[in-house]
């Protein structure tokens, strides 16, 4: 069978022979890793067979541990059975880990390396994942690019079934796992020669079974369990063995030849570096540029890390070598060095003390970290750990890549120095998220890889909102193999995919002389010169660059496109970058989109073919004039009034210039300034809502569904309307005992994300014109500056006296400062509004334990975060643990809250006397259950500091210390709010154990559940709140399970406030759960219906869907609140009427539900069937509850009573 | 005394004149089924809307589009599945399951949206083994600019390029809004038409006045709408070559015996089985047959075209003058 070239990323790489490989494939996503994952899953979901003929059996699991228990206990049974993951995943699975070498069982894991969450969390590239399972007893293997991740995969499956030792196979998470690179495939021949049917039968005949019983997992005792343990060594002492020998069997097969320790450079090089992984092949490059140059420098590339084979690395390293740098990808705090530094000591120490040594001397050795969460690894950067080693007295424990100008261990390195060659096309796209660009890069680098002899090579780097986002593709294309795993920074064709991009992004500053810069512009070719910014001007001359330009949107829209420019853009570049002649360009995309759409349909075809042919009549080569004539400079990223922090930290990362941010400006525990993101103005509404004063009812509707907190209202004194801008709006309050104040309904233009959900939520009509609302859409740019006064007026408005208004009323509740706002999340989220009215709510006194996922994303990515203060300072606390620990995390805080407010009660019953009885015990019976009372409360705490400073003052007499610790903890006697906030794939599935066990503590904490009925964050895998008949990933075929009844097994707990909520169907019930949640002494969940990018239609009908899924029965409103049971009543109250409308008119305006009914109409058809019968059956059991009547009132047990 | 109640529509022999006309009711199978078993003589099936398949293929693309390489941890939302059915791929396969379970006719209904979509999709039913075409041709001209000449030219073409790529008969649905009628039917002859459905009924959006919305709403019909059909077949039969059928607002048996009257060939019902369920149709061929017995008609042939303008004695009475009639006669009453 003849082996073909296909250009894929790392992960399809690695899900292609593990799936072949393979019986049993136990899944849960986690970034980078989730895309293994989800092939497996579709592929097994297509019915693709392995190498063996039979479908992999594919199960998701509800976390990471019950993936490797899941794969144990396959194992354990007799199947190949693999997994994959990354990062915390990895950690999760480490006692399964040590317990699948113990029992010497053969698999392969593939994981996607990662960092780990520590003082922040990144899903980005490192080897700290790897790194913290190297003493599970796995055989380590890492691959460096993505031919040899397929390559590696299968050569780890071969040696792990010979070796009885489990392997690990690793690649650099988001590097390798999602760089596109043409690669030759395995066939099914290669892997079945490489992995012998008597090694796969002795495998299954170790298995578990009842036919021939053993007993494995026995508990030992002091007297042999040591002995035990040491029963394996001999397999390990194998192990590097078997491996060389399966590289060398692969070699014999494909031809591409592995090593062990795989040396390269001048054979009698005196400098070395070690190192492994993806960095491996930018230093291989570099090798290569200064070997040429007659330098006597060379790599040892690791690709065996464990067992580590020390006689073989020495001998692959030259004999006269005498400095050696090993990098490490990764960070031990404390240690004696990094752990491949370690190894590399260690095997020349071994082999200097037994006799042994190769060497003339002892090679000097440094080591040196890089490369932490991707960061950048360059030639220029190789070349200076070089130059390092070539000076007397070297760093040792350097870091590289950063300014680490703390304890001064970075190395410097030339930034002009590179080795990118003219034979290599470089280009960079800068395209916005979701426009199309990065899957047209893919495209294109599919074209050239798999139609040309040319190399092709594809990364994309996406900024980290997932709402205007901005993506780069870095795009490499030449006759030679490219090493180049880092960024273009010399490119010869650049491309900007949105206009607006050039007042903030200085992109030019990558190309390079000569090259050709690609402008998607509303202006033509005689009017753009004009509206460019000088920087771009001053570049564009002073570099030479070629410039043309396209009315990308103006063709999509005449070819029935819509918005999306991808086939548009990839047309130019195709037309004018040379890489292929056009005619054939031209074909290759036709036939791709053939490829890529034909299955949607053809009409989809027929459009895209039509953009392709009519872009050529539309691109215009610009001529460019001989002077600079612009005077417009780009925007500041952030405004002057900044606080500096905001200016000179947050504004570099925001400007994309992070990197060059020394160790000195970065907290060093994590802890960032709440309320920056207001000063990141990102502009990505097309268009804003404008207020219609004289429509407007002022019933608060839209600021209460408003996402990202951009539309605001105030009331107050109209005095405070001195010195208003022009534009400014003010109309009387409508409100029965403020007439006499102003009202004003005000938008942020430069924060509003123009999701459109305001002018839906808005219930008023012109009855001249319905169409037009109290609300209603205006292009941005035209107002952008006077809005931007306007809105800054507004925020000068004094607040208003909010004990005053109800915190039941959304009319009220309008007036209420939000401290949420300008997240990242995606335009039209269903998330954010909930959060945000929790903050408006509780927020100058609530905690927050927030699980990872898309609000930890949203609310806490850098550079700018959402949660914000109040005038007095005040505002949620906000922090992230982990995914799976969330509630028990947050049930600590309240531990801990709790616990200071018990010492300090006792400590002002101590000092009542001296504080005054009357303060003390005020404080002390304090009615906090209003907001009246808390504030009461804070001032009375305000008063005991100013008593208890003035005893301090004048002598404590030995209590000095007490009063001390009383004011530390003074603020704990103010009523605090502990909200555990996630989504479903936590409190659902990861996260529900702990949930369980908080809710049944029966402490006091609110538990928020944003549910979206499947993983949002890593891509829309399916959950157990995803409901039957619904596609997810991880459930191609649809869920054929109903969605768990979270809410009722909280309810079935008697001491929890349950409530189910949709904010859409109803704000009023909405906003009585929260009160009540938080009114509730005890445990509370809500579980929120939140409309969700990952459901498949206009998110500006979220609200209006969220109607349908209550009317449908699909969501059923209701709240069970254990108080009314202290009083005698039906805690169960349903908050909706019984099912008005088919199931089918609510999901089937959701592509997650039809894409369905269009591939396997008969399963969607049954699974419809079955899921309205789920509605009907629900709908049964909840209404026989909210019938029944009270219980009496002593025989209830109601803890939160209490 | 044996009723003859055969008819011949579109070159077809039908054993009654009633048939099932077109509507949502025939995308299920198993209703197709009960239908034959309940003496439908031919089947319409529901319409496959060009624009419909353009639609959804959009959506998806679109949704499935959108939500791609928005975060480097989503590089898209949904599983990428084998196919999609998009297209007129279901439908065909609907045709062909049809055409394998029933005996009596199946004819295909299309909407298409452009000259190729109908010419291609007509080809399509005629493979998937059709044994007539309905173009159900459901165009609204809300064009300023576009005159009554233009809409009309457009009907003649489109009859005529679909004439010209199938071979199976080819019928033509339409709604009565046209200035003449009578030289429309006449034109539509001459593209080739084989037979003239009279008429469809359009969507009359209605307002809901709390929302300030306009609601798409099609009520169903009653034997009131039967008036504008009579009165064009009587109008048109035996002027014309194409057969005629009537669809909308035949509910009764006595609506059949006039519309067969009139001069149709076929009398469809959708309304009325909606409302009473499939086996109502036994019922009103039932009453058909009493309603002959006791009226002494032999056959459907010896009623058809009796009471249309070339055999009633009054010809007149289809014309303006009947309008004034009318009115004389109620301001008698009065």
């Amino acid at each position: 069978m003849p082996r073909i070239k296909v250009t894929l990323d790392g992960n399809e790489a690695a899900a292609y022979v593990a799936h072949k490989t393979n019986e049993v494939i136990a899944i849960y996503p986690i970034t980078p890793s989730s895309n293994m994952g989800e092939w497996s899953d579709q592929w097994s979901a297509e019915g693709k067979p392995n190498i063996w003929g039979s479908i992999p059996s594919v199960i998701e699991m509800q976390s990471e541990g019950g993936a490797a228990g899941a794969v144990h206990g396959a194992l354990q049974a007799g199947c190949l059975t693999t997994t994959f993951t990354s990062s915390q995943g990895l950690l999760l699975m480490i006692p399964n880990m040590y317990k699948i070498s113990g029992e010497l069982t053969s698999t392969v894991f593939h994981v996607a390396a990662r960092s780990i969450a520590s003082q922040g969390l990144s899903i980005f590239g490192d080897h700290q994942d790897v790194m913290s399972v190297r003493a599970t007893g796995w055989a380590m293997l890492a691959s460096n690019s993505v031919q040899e991740v397929m390559d590696l995969a299968l050569i780890a499956q071969a040696a792990t079934l010979e070796a009885r030792l489990p392997f690990i196979h690793f690649f650099d998470g988001f590097r390798t796992s999602h760089e596109v690179g043409k690669v030759e495939q395995l066939t099914v021949d290669d892997m079945k020669a490489m992995l012998p049917s008597d090694l796969i039968r002795a495998h299954r005949a170790r298995a578990l079974s009842p036919d021939a019983p053993v007993i494995r997992g026995t508990a030992q005792n002091p007297d042999v369990y040591f002995q035990g343990r040491e029963t394996v060594n001999p397999y390990y002492l194998k192990v590097p063995g078997i491996v060389q020998n399966a590289m060398d069997r692969f070699a014999g097969i494909t031809g591409r030849q592995y090593k062990l320790y795989e040396y390269e450079g001048a054979p009698d090089a005196e400098r070395v570096i070690i190192l492994m992984g993806s960095g491996a092949e930018a230093a291989h490059e570099t090798v290569e540029h200064l070997t040429a140059t007659g330098e006597k420098v060379g790599i040892l590339k690791v690709r065996l890390f464990r067992p580590f084979a020390m006689d073989l690395f020495l001998a692959a390293l030259p004999k006269t070598v005498k400095h050696i740098a090993v990098l490490d990808r990764t960070k031990e705090p404390g240690s004696a060095g990094e752990p491949l530094y370690q190894d590399v000591i260690t095997a020349l120490a071994e082999s200097f003390s037994e006799g042994t040594f190769p060497f003339a001397a002892m090679p000097r050795v440094i080591g040196g970290r890089y490369g932490l969460s991707s960061k950048e690894f360059t030639p220029a950067m190789v070349k200076s750990v070089y130059d390092e080693l070539l000076k007397a007295k070297p760093k040792n424990h350097f870091t590289l890549g950063i300014n680490e100008d703390v304890t001064h261990s970075s190395l410097e390195y030339d930034n002009a120095f590179s080795t990118e060659t003219n034979k290599t096309v470089r280009c960079l796209f800068y395209g916005l998220g979701a426009d199309g660009t990065v899957g047209a890069n893919k495209n294109s680098v599919k074209i050239i890889g798999e139609e040309t002899d040319n190399f092709a090579q594809g990364y994309f780097v996406y900024d980290s909102k997932k709402s205007g986002s901005i993506t780069v593709s870095h795009l490499r294309f030449g006759p030679s193999q490219i090493r180049s795993t880092y960024l273009i920074s010399r490119a010869n064709f650049i491309a900007c995919h949105q206009f607006s991009f050039l007042e903030r992004l200085d992109m030019l500053k990558w190309a390079d002389p000569g090259a050709t810069f690609l402008l998607n512009s509303p202006l033509g070719k005689d009017d753009i010169w004009a509206a460019l910014p000088k920087q771009v001007q001053e570049q564009i001359i002073g570099k030479g660059l070629k410039f043309y330009v396209i009315d990308a949107y103006e063709v999509a829209k005449a070819t029935g496109m819509g918005s999306r420019i991808n086939t548009v853009m990839q047309t130019c570049f195709f037309a004018i970058s040379g890489v292929l002649p056009r005619e054939e360009a031209i074909k290759q995309i036709k036939y791709s989109i053939e490829k890529t759409y034909g299955k949607r349909g053809e009409s989809v075809v027929a459009k895209n073919f039509a953009a392709v042919d009519q872009t050529l009549a539309n691109l215009q080569e610009v001529v460019i004039p001989a002077t600079v004539t612009s005077t417009q400079a780009m925007r500041p990223n952030v405004p002057a009034q900044a606080p500096d922090f905001v200016k000179n930290v947050l504004g570099a990362m925001i400007a994309g210039d992070g990197d060059s941010l020394p160790v000195s400006a970065m907290p060093d525990d994590g802890t960032y300034p709440s309320g920056t993101a207001m000063w990141e103005k990102r502009n990505i509404a097309l268009e804003i809502p404008v207020w219609d004063e004289e429509l407007c009812i002022q019933c608060g509707k839209c600021v209460l569904v408003c996402p990202h907190a951009t539309i605001r209202a105030k009331i107050y004194d109209k005095s405070a309307l001195d010195g208003m801008p022009s534009t400014f709006k003010s109309v009387p309050a409508r409100w029965k005992d403020y007439k006499e104040m102003g009202y004003t309904l005000q938008v942020a233009p430069e924060d509003c994300t123009g999701c459109s959900l305001c002018i839906e939520a808005c219930p008023v009509k012109d009855k001249t014109q319905p169409k037009r609302r109290a609300i209603n859409m205006v292009e941005q740019p035209p107002l952008r500056e006077s809005e931007a006064a306007n809105w800054d007026f507004f925020l000068k408005l004094p607040e208003f006296d909010r004990t005053k208004l109800s915190v039941n009323q959304v009319k009220d509740l309008q007036i209420f400062e939000p401290l949420f706002e300008f997240s990242g999340a995606c335009s039209g989220c269903g998330e954010t509004p909930y959060i945000k009215l929790l903050t408006q709510l509780f927020g100058d006194r609530t905690m927050i334990a927030n699980a990872t996922g898309c609000s930890s994303i949203y609310g806490a990515n850098l550079p700018t975060t959402p949660y914000t203060k109040n005038l007095e300072g005040r505002g949620p606390s906000w922090s992230n643990s982990l995914f799976e620990d969330n509630a028990e995390f947050g049930m600590g805080m309240r531990l801990a809250v709790d616990q200071q407010n018990v010492y300090a009660k006792e400590l002002l019953t101590r000092f009542a006397v001296k504080v005054g009885e009357d303060l003390a015990t005020s404080i002390l019976e304090a009615d906090q259950s209003n907001e009246a009372g808390i504030f009461a409360q804070r001032e009375r705490i305000q008063w005991l500091k100013t008593k208890v400073n003035g005893l301090l003052t004048a002598g404590a007499n030995g209590s000095g210390n007490a009063l001390r610790d009383l004011l530390a903890v003074a603020d704990a006697l103010v009523k605090k709010s502990v909200w555990i906030v996630g989504g479903d794939g936590w409190a659902y599935d990861i996260g529900y154990g702990g949930l369980d066990h908080v809710i049944a503590s029966g402490r006091n904490v609110n538990i928020l559940v944003l549910d979206t009925e499947v993983y949002s964050n890593t891509g829309g895998q399916c959950s157990k709140s995803t409901p039957r008949g619904a596609v997810a990933k991880f459930a191609a075929g649809g869920k054929p399970s109903a969605k768990k009844d979270l809410a009722m097994m909280a309810v079935a707990y008697g001491n929890c406030y349950v409530a189910r909520i949709a904010m859409g169907a109803s704000d009023m019930q909405t906003i009585k759960a929260f009160n009540e949640a938080e009114k509730w002494d005890g445990p509370s969940i809500i579980i929120a219906y939140s409309h969700c990018i990952a459901h498949g239609y206009d998110m500006k009908y979220g609200l209006e869907q969220q109607k349908l899924a209550v009317q449908s029965g699909h969501w059923p409103m209701f709240r069970y609140n254990p108080a009314l049971a202290t009083e005698g009543k039906n805690p169960f109250v349903l908050d909706c009427k019984a099912p008005s409308i088919p199931l089918e008119k609510y999901i089937y305006n959701e592509t997650r539900y039809t894409m369905l009914v269009h591939s396997k109409p008969e399963d969607a058809r049954r699974l419809l069937a079955q899921a309205q019968a789920d509605v009907m059956n629900r709908w049964r059991l909840y209404e026989q509850m909210a019938a029944m009547p009270g219980a009496p009132v002593e025989t209830q047990a109601t803890e939160g009573s209490k | 005394m044996s009723i003859d109640l055969t008819t011949g529509y579109l070159g077809l022999k039908l054993r009654t004149p009633l048939a099932a006309s077109s509507s949502p009711f025939c995308k299920d199978l198993s209703n197709i089924l009960r239908l034959e078993d309940a003496g439908a003589s031919a089947i319409v099936l529901h319409s496959l809307f060009e624009e419909q398949i353009q639609v959804e293929s959009g959506e998806l693309d679109r949704f499935l589009t959108e939500s791609s390489d928005s975060s480097g941890e989503a590089m898209s939302y949904f599983p990428e599945m084998v196919s999609y059915n998009l297209g007129p791929e279901p439908y065909l396969n609907h045709l062909r399951k049809a055409k394998e379970s029933v005996d009596v006719p199946v004819i295909g209904s299309l909407n298409g949206v452009s000259t190729g979509g109908w010419i291609r999709y007509a080809q399509m039913m005629e493979q998937a083994g059709a044994d007539a075409i309905e173009l159900n041709i459901y165009y609204m001209p809300t064009d300023l600019a576009m005159t009554s000449q233009q809409v009309e030219e457009m009907y003649f073409d489109l009859v005529s390029h679909v004439k010209a790529s199938v071979r199976i008969p080819v019928a033509v649905k339409l709604g009565p809004f046209f200035t003449s009628f009578a030289h429309l039917a006449t034109r539509l002859d001459a593209a080739g038409a084989d037979a003239i459905v009279l008429f469809n009924r359009f969507y009359q959006p209605d307002f809901d006045l709390e929302a300030l919305e306009v609601v798409p709403n099609l009520v169903l019909s009653d034997s009131h709408e039967l008036r504008l059909r009579l009165h064009w077949t009587a109008l048109l039969y035996n002027r014309i070559r194409p057969d005629i059928a009537i669809t909308g607002g035949v509910h009764t048996a006595e609506d059949v015996v006039k519309g067969v009257m009139a001069g149709a060939r076929s009398t469809m019902m959708t309304s009325a089985l909606l409302r009473h369920g499939i086996k109502y149709l036994e019922k009103v061929e039932e009453n058909l047959i009493e309603w002959m017995e006791e009226h002494e008609y032999e056959s459907i042939r010896q009623m058809r075209g009796s009471m249309s303008v070339q055999s009633v004695a009054e010809p007149a009475a289809f014309e303006r003058a009947n309008y004034m009639k009318v009115l004389s006669s109620y301001s008698l009453k009065a």
